[in-house]
């Protein structure tokens, strides 16, 4: 496997990581994802589709615990189309803890009847085929895919994602003054999802799911682009 | 139905003119929505431009302009806007323009069309009058139409529910526990495919086997002599009736009689959502408020008056949930309060026999003013004819007044701290006396002086020889307007109140001890508000009692700049629904409605309104006092 199979180098751009995936996979799932390609760094993000996704988990840990479900919805700059969108139930591989349970509103009984993510996992990979992948909080979605995908198909699969909780970082963190605060004890703004959207005018969503997540997520980047960028503003700004 | 497709049709089935729809048509509505975000100060829709879709408001607030840039109609929340232009020739008509961060819902044209074929309310809704309020106040007109309001509107909690192995004494166990007197009983599913099998929020499968009451656990258990173990199996009977959520009160009620029932479980589809009662549909029925006023005019005596103060609460919440405006409530609120002045000095007269001379009761403050609350002190005088003779006359109208005035107090109107009532003999005088106070009071004024009888400018007849009040109303109307000093005055007067606004536009917070962390929005809002309108009106020479009409003439005379009287109405018409939203809930949670609110408890959305509000108030007072400058006194 070696370098072709793992993320892009800071010399090797996602372009030709694209093209190096699409030649020498051998899964012809992942063959089709990469072949369908990628928008070109300076393509502005107004012109880009999107689609926001959201996993929720056992746990935190992509080496330890599974993907319970999996919610996408598919956006513009302009609409969110949440009746487009997609919602799996998938039954992770090791036991679901109580706590998680509690969380995420799924049961036992949900989940005892839910299929392995491998017979959902081509119908998941063509749908994101051609959008560019919006998350809150990468860690968990591009870690636990990967992972997934690896243990199921001997493959990685990963692919540039614009990540809502960075950009939140970016413009609530990364400001003057910020350590200044931080030295006289004044706890940073949280940039978890809920409180990120408040700082918007988002309303609240009374559900922990994923396929809200998903869609409170592609709201949140809108509200984002129209405070802190441009409709012109390259992908290449915004992705990772 | 997906969790997201749930949340975008929870939010919409609130809001008129979806609240009534089909629950197929919401489905519709929600499987179909499209979402967009605007940020402050972004245009939404502009002029000309082809429309496509429905607008609906999800969260944030607009402003709908003219076609000359002129400012048309604010909307927030829950309304919608674009169906002019949908219904007419697909372009956008007014502009619309973000003023908060904003997330709108777009229904398509293709769903639009559909509602407006197949529900007749949305058609009138959009159609003929296009305004949530005008909607809300052609609702109420016929809010008491049962044929026409889906039973889930009369549900106020979720059904609790008990499997149905457990035993007689549990099922007691947890009526008590949560206060009802009917529980459904639950059952495994026998097949999936029955009428009666659900899932939970849990996602587990039940089925609704029956209903069991505080009657059944009489009948059939304690008359029957079975033990405190028996299953609930042994005792129910699967005969169970049900209504659809969207099926008119008016088929639940036929249900229930037909089937000689007391109670019915609601369910959406096939998942019970609550219990409806033949005694929450009489009490639905007995709330309206022109119900109570027909049975205040057959009260025969004071305490039968007196009885009827928890229907006057009743009356009042209804009002304010129904999403009415605070003109239609304080109207409301006005048109009960002066029936049951009336029926009480009917009462009085009935019992000291017939007047010596004529004479008009008078009411000053909100009853005279049409604005009248659920909590407020009465404020009345007596004008007599000017043939009376105190030493001849006045034990008959003494009595008169106390009689109405102990009556008030007895029905939840309280006596005036400030000693504005009939039984003061001061207030209990000849028409040409009265005409003496207010010509003294014009024409000398005295700041002093005019703090404690600015109460009298608002005045209205409630019983009597109404051309009495009305030769006084005539008297300030002429006089006012050529007394600048008395403007004046009175305009000094109307900047004691100051908005709670500090310099960084915080709330500033009252600081008495008993209510901190608070703001008394009748004393720092609706009250110096009310004062400053009344300077502008008084000072045009209107005729108008209420705020809002004296709006209406304070426009005419072009005396403000353009768009200001618009602003104060907006201001006026907000602080006033705070207000009266918050003695509602003070109410229903069994507390005395008071004024005071604590802005904290306020969502966002309202806060800012509020600031906004008492941002229009403080420019107001400003205006006032650049009209009215100092040195014009004395």
């Amino acid at each position: 496997m070696g370098l072709k199979n793992t993320s892009p180098s800071s010399t090797q751009s996602w372009a030709d990581y694209y093209t190096t995936q699409a030649k020498h996979c051998q899964d012809p799932t992942l063959q089709r994802f990469y072949a369908t390609g990628l928008v070109s760094p300076d393509t502005p993000i107004g012109e880009v589709p999107l689609m926001a996704l959201d996993f929720e988990t056992t746990g935190m840990n992509a080496a330890k615990h599974d993907i319970v479900s999996i919610g996408m919805v598919p956006f513009t700059l302009q609409r969110i189309r949440p009746a487009q969108g997609h919602y799996w139930v998938v039954k992770p591989r090791r036991s679901l803890r109580e706590e998680s349970i509690v969380h995420h509103r799924i049961t036992h009984s949900e989940i005892e009847h839910a299929p392995d993510l491998e017979t959902v996992l081509d119908e998941v990979l063509d749908r994101l085929a051609g959008h560019l992948v919006v998350v809150h909080y990468r860690n968990i979605e591009r870690n636990f895919l990967d992972g997934a995908i690896f243990a199921r198909r001997g493959e990685h699969c990963l692919f540039p994602v614009i990540d809502t909780m960075v950009i939140e970082a970016r413009f609530e963190r990364g400001q003057r003054f910020q350590t200044l605060k931080r030295l006289f004890g004044i706890a940073p703004p949280s940039i978890r999802l809920a409180a990120s959207r408040e700082r918007y005018g988002l309303p609240p969503y009374s559900t922990h799911h994923a396929k809200v997540d998903a869609l409170a997520t592609a709201e949140l980047l809108q509200a984002q682009i129209a405070r802190h960028y441009s409709p012109q503003t390259p992908v290449s700004e915004l992705w990772a | 139905m997906e969790a997201e497709i749930k949340e975008i049709r929870d939010h919409i089935s609130a809001y008129p003119p979806f609240r009534d729809l089909s629950d197929a048509l919401l489905n519709d509505i929600a499987t179909s929505v499209e979402i967009a975000y605007y940020q402050a100060g972004a245009p939404i829709v502009e002029f000309g431009d082809p429309i496509h879709y429905l607008f609906y408001i999800r969260s944030g607030a607009v402003e709908v302009y003219l076609r000359n840039g002129e400012l048309y109609n604010r909307l927030d929340e829950g309304d919608i806007f674009g169906h002019v232009g949908l219904l007419l020739n697909r372009r956008v008509r007014s502009p619309v323009t973000a003023i908060e961060d904003t997330l709108i819902y777009l229904i398509p044209a293709a769903v639009f069309d559909r509602l407006c074929d197949q529900d007749e309310n949305f058609a009138d809704f959009v159609g003929l009058w296009g305004s949530r309020l005008k909607s809300t106040v052609e609702q109420s007109a016929r809010g008491n139409d049962m044929m026409f309001t889906p039973v889930r509107r009369l549900i106020t909690r979720l059904p609790v529910m008990i499997e149905a192995s457990a035993s007689v004494q549990e099922a007691a166990r947890l009526m008590t526990e949560q206060e009802v007197s009917s529980l459904l009983v639950l059952a495994p599913p026998d097949h999936s495919d029955s009428d009666r099998v659900f899932s939970d929020l849990d996602g587990q499968q039940w089925r609704l086997s029956d209903m069991i009451t505080d009657l059944d656990l009489r009948e059939r258990v304690l008359a029957q002599g079975l033990p405190a173990q028996t299953p609930l199996t042994q005792i129910t009977d699967e005969g169970l009736h049900t209504i659809q959520s969207d099926e008119s009160i008016y088929e639940a009620m036929l249900i229930m009689l037909r089937n000689n029932i007391q109670s019915l479980p609601v369910l959406h589809r096939r998942r019970p959502v609550g219990l409806v009662s033949l005694s929450d549909i009489v009490r639905y029925e007995t709330d309206s408020s022109l119900h109570l006023m027909s049975n205040i005019l057959k009260q025969t005596s004071a305490r039968g008056l007196e009885r009827l103060k928890p229907n006057i609460q009743a009356a009042f919440l209804r009002l304010v949930d129904e999403g009415a405006t605070s003109q239609m409530i304080g109207n409301a609120m006005s048109s009960i309060g002066r029936s049951l002045m009336r029926r009480l000095v009917e009462l009085a007269e009935a019992e000291l026999g017939p007047p010596p001379v004529p004479y008009c009761f008078m009411v000053h403050g909100s009853l005279a003013r049409n604005d009248q609350s659920i909590t407020t002190d009465q404020d009345n005088a007596l004008v007599l004819h000017d043939s009376f003779d105190p030493a001849q006359h006045d034990v008959y109208f003494k009595a008169l007044a106390q009689r109405v005035s102990d009556g008030l107090d007895a029905c939840g109107y309280p006596y005036c701290k400030g000693g504005i009532m009939a039984t003061n003999p001061q207030w209990r005088q000849p028409l040409a006396q009265w005409k003496q106070y207010f010509t003294e009071w014009i024409a000398e004024p005295d700041p002093e002086r005019l703090l404690h009888s600015s109460i009298f400018f608002d005045l209205d007849a409630v019983y009597g020889e109404e051309r009495f009040v009305e030769a006084l109303q005539d008297l300030i109307t002429t006089q006012a307007p050529k007394n600048p000093k008395f403007l004046a005055a009175l305009a000094r007067n109307a900047l004691n109140r100051t908005p709670p606004l500090g310099v960084f536009r915080n709330f500033v917070m009252e600081k008495d001890g008993k209510h901190n962390n608070s703001i008394n929005i009748k004393r720092r809002g609706v009250a110096p508000m009310n004062d400053v309108i009344r300077v502008h009106a008084l000072s045009v020479g209107s005729q108008a009692q209420n705020p809002f009409e004296r709006l209406d003439d304070i426009d005419e005379a072009n005396i403000l700049s353009i768009g200001q009287t618009d602003r104060l109405r907006y201001a006026l018409e907000f602080m006033a629904l705070v207000r009266l939203r918050h003695q509602a809930d003070d109410i229903k949670h069994n507390h005395t409605a008071d004024n005071s609110i604590e802005p904290e408890y306020i969502s966002d959305h309202d806060r800012h309104n509020l600031k906004e509000a008492f941002q229009v108030l403080n420019h107001a007072q400003k205006y006032l006092r650049f009209r009215y400058p100092e040195r014009g006194r004395g």
